[in-house]
């Protein structure tokens, strides 16, 4: 039983990683319709700039979120001056992207150096605690509250904001969102600005977890585009389902599968996508 | 249908790529040719799905991988010679690209994405996991180069040349296929999808048709791959490989014939010779990435054309 | 009739030139060493220690070997196979090296074994530790400043089932060669002493989380055998700490490597490892290389550090007993074979006839000392050869060590 019950938590958790992972990307591929390859690179920055704040004695939480805001502004500059003129070109902004992502990944192996780094997570999450029967993380807990936290916001700004409507109407038809006067371009900024600063959270966030290593970037990556095709794209619900189901893919996969464990995530989703194309929950065709 | 002039520039440029071990005048260099060729053999096989095709994929390396795979564990375990292994491999990497391309084209756009990455992924944890056959990550080494006609590829000339022959090879078949009516129908499909449905076309099977003959080629730089390094490991199966040979087609200019040549040279001179200069030659090569877009946003060689029509237009203006 | 002389003069001049043998003529020239290693990706951290060890060495003898001036060329390999090939064509073919150090990884090792063969280009390896290397597909080229992959593990099997009365353990070890070749000889060496292992996990290279292997791991064993290289060891250690388990660990090598212990905390503490080198060593040369170290670099040396160093020590060595003159192949590699480097911070190191050291194995464990973490030395094994007190004949004779073999008979 002690199994089952860690194993769920387990699941649970790693679920709420990816969600902090994935929920940047997918807000901008439903939207933008860019395929942002420099996410990793997004979340492994905001990892490193986490950590050097954390050095200074700087409370977890308020790092957390200079770390968001940093990767917010860097996006927002990346989008306006990069991203902007590749509206609809596809291999252009693949290009751009992966671009960006190597020239992330090679400053932050010059600036910190290669050595792999654990971020020190709050000291009131130290150590674990009994649950039903089990003993689990505390701070893994904390990281499913703090997802859950995150989509509940994000589900708030999106459908009961007027900013949330624009995106909304963007991601259904963006033809009609500008025909309607909504001013798509600032949008664009901004949706690309909260897509970056979410990844940079939740490097910061996965950082006691994961560490922050070289490599990190390629090594997130793959998962963000996982959980965001298997749960359908342009549909934060979808995201955050897809996040669960792959944590707990991941990790039953892990322990009954053994030897499938190199490709515990690739198998199940071609399975997905090729009865279901578009994702479990998609809205957008891709 | 290919003008004179266009046939003139091909064989200036056949020239130029023959001349290339007389000029060198160091093995490590007519080597470095020899993996350009290698790379933009297997860039112009991707490009056929990319440039032409308007279908991105991040699996490419499964086709390279597992013709090379193939390859060496004929010739090592079941004792065949190299060619003979090469041909078997060629066989069954087709086969694969077929399979594959069923999958695969059950989606488009991001989706056809995650499903070329995911089963090139697959095939990748497989070469690590199978050890019995794959060697793991290991690998498998002590491939002998093959002798076609008696012809020993030893010596890094006689392989360049060996690459150069399948280069231009391939070079005109790929050629002869874009530029067929079968490749304006696969173009068509590229474009506009739905007219060229309600014009009768059968897309898919256009898309498919053109997925194998892709995967192919893939296997064909595999094989060059594998009797050039004598030796294959997991690596050559990898996301970077197939992240490498898709911004290789994007950077030289997808839909050209001399793209691939030109991304595939950008990548491996970047690689194997910046890096020797540059200790930051990873951070160059992407800003070099970021460049291309900003500045020449349909790839080298397409801008090259354009600012060389420029020029010469200027020059045609200030002479009268 | 002084241009006739001067033309005398100077054709006899050449003709003495052209009947020289070619060594002497070359002894004003730099000796050319190349260097394989990693500076891009994954792996850059240990490639940027290994460069540090070797250019240490160099400038602690000013660049003076043997009476010769040496010229490092640095390549990096960015940890792909086909780029490590590419970059030892350069140097053997472009930059003209008479001896190569590196690689770092045991698959770049593989993927450039046909070439050295192909241009007998000695070289030593500062960090490769793949069994077969120096075992049953020896390279009459190649030889290696750092043991075998199961080197370090027997001795510390011995250590568990002997001082440590261990009788039941759990091992979990990165999915890939090393981590294979690693628990492998731990297993083995710790059944032969009378221990089980009752489980055996092996976890993917770039596994996310650790969370489900640690809870999968038995409660009821003494201790947890790991294996982990890179990046892993802290995140396993972490994340295992973090689930309160209580379970002591004894670790491979590099898992608690100084490398990565400068940035880990308490989880390390109590760690119990083993490997051919330790900071804390207490004999002159490492106590004068740890402070050389120090200065330089602000960080204690681990394992790339020292293979990289001692790979220059040897070198040294072999360059001394021909005389500088490195340009006679054969004796220079006869020379690298049967050096005995009685100056190498790990103690006195010789081959075996296989081209692998035999050394001393120092079983360690993790303390604070003076504010920082070391690997403080609680055992020493002495002159521990890559066979163990196995039969050379016999190990030899069976399979490779590998993921399955030796079998796991106790498993639960």
């Amino acid at each position: 039983m002690g199994f089952w019950i860690t194993q769920s938590l387990n699941s649970l958790a790693l679920g709420g990683l990816l969600f902090t992972l994935s929920a940047g990307f997918s807000l901008i591929f439903g939207l933008m319709r860019i395929a942002n390859l420099s996410h990793g690179a997004y979340f492994m920055l905001g990892a490193y700039i986490g950590l050097t704040l954390l050095r200074t004695g700087m409370n977890f939480w308020l790092a957390m979120l200079l770390a968001g805001a940093a990767m917010a502004i860097f996006g927002a500059l990346i989008e306006r001056f990069v991203l902007r003129r590749l509206a609809g070109r596809t291999l252009s902004q693949v290009l751009a992207t992966l671009g960006i992502a190597f020239m992330i990944a090679d400053a932050c192996l010059w600036i910190w150096s290669g050595d792999p780094m654990p971020l020190p997570g709050p000291a009131s999450l130290e150590g674990a605690v009994p649950v039903l029967g089990a003993r689990f993380p505390l701070y893994r807990l904390a990281v499913i509250a703090v997802a859950a936290v995150i989509y509940a916001g994000l589900l708030l700004v999106v459908e009961r904001t007027r900013i949330g409507a624009m995106i909304r109407a963007g991601v259904d038809d963006l033809d009609m969102a500008r025909a309607v006067g909504i001013p798509v371009k600032t949008l664009f900024t901004a949706v690309f600005a909260l897509g970056a600063g979410l990844a940079g959270v939740g490097g910061v966030i996965a950082g006691p977890i994961l560490s922050v290593y070289p490599g990190l970037d390629a090594d997130m990556l793959p998962l963000a585009l996982v959980v965001v095709i298997l749960g359908g794209v342009g549909s934060l619900t979808g995201a955050a389902i897809g996040s669960v189901v792959i944590g707990f893919i991941y990790t039953f996969g892990q322990a009954l599968l053994p030897d499938l464990a190199y490709v515990i995530l690739f198998l199940p989703m071609v399975l997905v996508l090729v009865a279901r194309p578009r994702g479990l929950f998609g809205r957008v065709t891709t | 249908m290919i003008s004179p002039r266009v046939l003139a520039r091909l064989a200036a440029e056949a020239i130029a790529l023959a001349a290339v071990p007389l000029v060198a005048g160091n093995d490590y260099y007519v080597n470095l040719g020899s993996q350009v060729l290698i790379a933009a053999i297997f860039a112009m096989s991707l490009n056929i799905l990319v440039g032409y095709g308007g279908m991105t994929s991040l699996g490419h390396a499964a086709y390279l991988g597992v013709s090379a795979y193939a390859t060496a564990w004929l010739a090592q375990r079941m004792g065949m010679g190299p060619l003979a292994a090469g041909a078997c491999a060629l066989a069954i990497t087709t086969l694969l690209a077929a399979f594959y391309g069923v999958l695969a084209l059950r989606a488009s756009g991001l989706g056809f994405l995650m499903i070329t990455l995911a089963l090139g992924q697959i095939l990748w944890g497989l070469a690590y996991r199978w050890v019995a056959v794959t060697g793991g990550d290991n690998g498998l080494s002590g491939l002998a180069r093959p002798a076609p006609f008696g012809w020993d590829l030893g010596s890094a000339t006689a392989f360049y040349y060996f690459s150069l022959a399948v280069f231009g090879i391939a070079f005109a078949a790929i050629g002869l296929f874009v530029g067929s009516p079968f490749g304006a129908s696969l173009k068509g499909a590229r474009d506009q999808p739905r007219r060229m449905r309600a014009l009768g076309y059968n897309v898919w099977l256009i898309r498919w048709i053109s997925f194998v003959v892709s995967g192919f080629w893939g296997g064909v730089a595999g094989l060059l791959y594998v009797y050039y390094n004598n030796f294959i490991s997991p690596h050559a199966l990898s996301l970077t490989q197939s992240a490498e040979a898709l911004l290789m087609v994007i950077a030289g200019g997808p839909a050209t014939l001399l793209g691939p040549l030109v991304g595939a040279a950008l990548v491996i001179v970047m690689k194997n010779v910046v890096s020797a200069y540059v200790e930051r030659w990873t951070l160059l090569l992407g800003a070099v990435f970021v460049a291309i877009v900003i500045f020449l946003p349909d790839g080298l060689v397409p801008g090259a054309q354009r600012l060389w029509a420029r020029w010469a237009s200027r020059r045609g203006k200030g002479g009268r | 009739m002084v241009t006739r002389l001067f033309s005398l003069v100077v054709s006899a001049a050449a003709t003495a030139a052209l009947l020289l043998p070619p060594e002497v003529a070359a002894q004003g020239e730099p000796i050319r060493v190349g260097f394989l290693t990693v500076k891009s990706g994954a792996l850059a951290a240990g490639g940027r220690q290994m460069e540090e060890g070797i250019t240490l060495f160099l400038k602690q003898r000013n660049n003076t070997l043997a009476g010769r001036k040496v010229e490092l060329f640095v390549a990096d390999t960015a940890g792909q196979p086909a780029v490590t090939k590419s970059k030892a064509q350069e140097l053997v073919e472009r930059d003209k090296v008479q001896v190569i150090i590196g690689p770092l990884a045991a698959f770049e090792a593989l993927a450039i074994d046909d070439f050295i063969r192909q241009v007998k280009v000695p070289i030593i390896s500062p960090s490769a530790a793949a069994e077969d290397l120096t075992q049953r597909k020896p390279n009459p080229w190649f030889v290696r400043a750092v043991g075998t992959s199961a080197q370090a593990s027997h001795p510390l099997a011995d250590y568990a089932a002997k001082t440590l009365g261990y009788k039941r353990i759990a091992t979990i070890g990165d999915d890939f060669a090393f981590g294979h070749e690693t628990v492998a000889g731990f297993q083995r060496a710790f059944e032969d002493a009378g221990g089980k292992i009752v489980q055996k996990l092996w976890s993917p290279l770039n596994v996310a989380d650790y969370g489900t292997y640690i809870s999968q791991l038995k409660g009821d064993v003494d201790a947890v055998f790991v294996s982990f290289a890179g990046a892993n060891g802290p995140r396993f250690l972490k994340q295992y700490r973090a689930y309160g388990v209580k379970t002591p660990i004894l670790a491979n090598m590099t898992a608690v490597d100084e490398g990565v212990l400068k940035n880990m905390g308490d989880e390390a503490l109590g760690v119990i490892s083993s490997g051919w080198y330790s900071a804390a060593t207490d004999n002159p040369a490492n106590k004068a290389f740890v402070e050389a170290v120090n200065k330089a670099y602000s960080a204690d040396p681990g394992y790339y550090t020292v293979g990289a160093y001692a790979s220059g020590l040897m070198l040294e060595r072999a360059l001394e007993a021909v005389h500088g003159r490195i340009e006679d192949k054969d004796a220079f590699m006869k020379a690298l074979r049967s050096a005995v480097i009685d100056n190498d911070p790990r103690g006195t190191i010789r081959l075996d006839e296989y081209g692998n050291p035999v050394m001393n194995v120092y079983i360690r464990k993790v303390e604070r000392r003076g504010g920082k973490l070391v690997n403080a030395v609680v055992k020493t094994y002495p002159n521990v050869s890559q066979f163990w007190t196995y039969d050379p004949k016999q190990f030899l004779a069976s399979p490779v060590y590998s993921r399955d073999y030796p079998p796991a008979k106790n498993l639960e």
